[in-house]
């Protein structure tokens, strides 16, 4: 095996794509064992993210030709820019619902946020009301 | 069995017991959101697929799909969360007994 440069970057890539892919199983793993819908969002945002441009790395360094740089680049724009926005609904609709433990998460002075965090008034979607959010008391 | 093989095949069976072990967490989640980040992993795995595909296969064109997926990916987890009620398939207990409680977490405010 001679190593010329074509080699050497197929070589690289093919370990990229392979980080790629034990981050996939890392968080498939991780999804069967956390227990709650904070922690299995944590180890499900690895592959969303460092996974596929980690794959995307790869496919640039091990395809030869220009042309799909541009559409590898678009990609991983698109997965930063989509990936947030599904987790911060994810994870709202998980807040309202109360599906987070109370004790999770750090709202603020306030005893309002304890109750809302609780999700009981918020079964059909409401938002809590939170007027009171805004003035801190000092305590912090 | 060269190394290209080895690792084609390192790659093909990552990534299918990673689709398979986040399906069985979409059959078995207990609740809707837990499927709905089972499904994104599973979406994201896909992609990973296709572009580790594009790489080892040559003369595939898979790369408007990658784009596709990378854009539409989202929508799904969002629409569901976004219409989502209180369902699990049983009630959540933040009491139980394995819940690791930081001594003094609650009133460091």
């Amino acid at each position: 095996m001679t190593w010329t440069l074509d080699s050497v970057t197929d070589v690289i890539g093919m370990v990229l794509i392979l980080c790629g892919a034990i981050l996939c199983l890392t968080a498939a793993i991780g999804l069967l064992r956390f227990r709650d819908l904070l922690t299995r969002m944590h180890a499900a945002t690895k592959p969303q993210v460092l996974g596929v441009l980690l794959v995307l790395c790869g496919v640039a360094l091990s395809k030869e030709g220009g042309l799909h740089i541009g559409t590898l680049i678009l990609v991983g724009v698109f997965q930063m820019l989509t990936i947030p926005v599904g987790a911060h609904m994810v994870g709202r609709a998980g807040f309202r619902t109360g599906q987070v433990a109370p004790s999770d998460i750090h709202l603020g002075p306030s005893k309002d946020h304890a109750d809302a965090s609780r999700g009981d008034q918020a079964v059909d979607g409401q938002t809590p009301a939170r007027e009171d959010a805004a003035p801190e008391d000092g305590t912090s | 069995m060269g190394f290209s093989e080895i690792m084609t095949w390192a790659i093909g069976i990552l990534l299918v017991s990673a689709s398979l072990l986040s399906v069985v967490r979409i059959i078995t989640g207990p609740s809707v959101l837990d499927r709905v980040v089972a499904t994104d992993v599973l979406v994201s795995i896909v992609v990973c697929s296709l572009g580790a595909q594009t790489a080892l296969v040559e003369g595939s064109s898979t790369m408007p799909l990658l784009i596709t997926l990378s854009l539409v990916g989202f929508m799904g987890s969002v629409a569901v969360a976004r219409f989502v009620a209180r369902d699990r398939d049983y009630p959540v207990d933040f009491d139980e007994p394995d819940t690791v409680e930081e001594p003094g977490r609650g009133e460091q405010a």
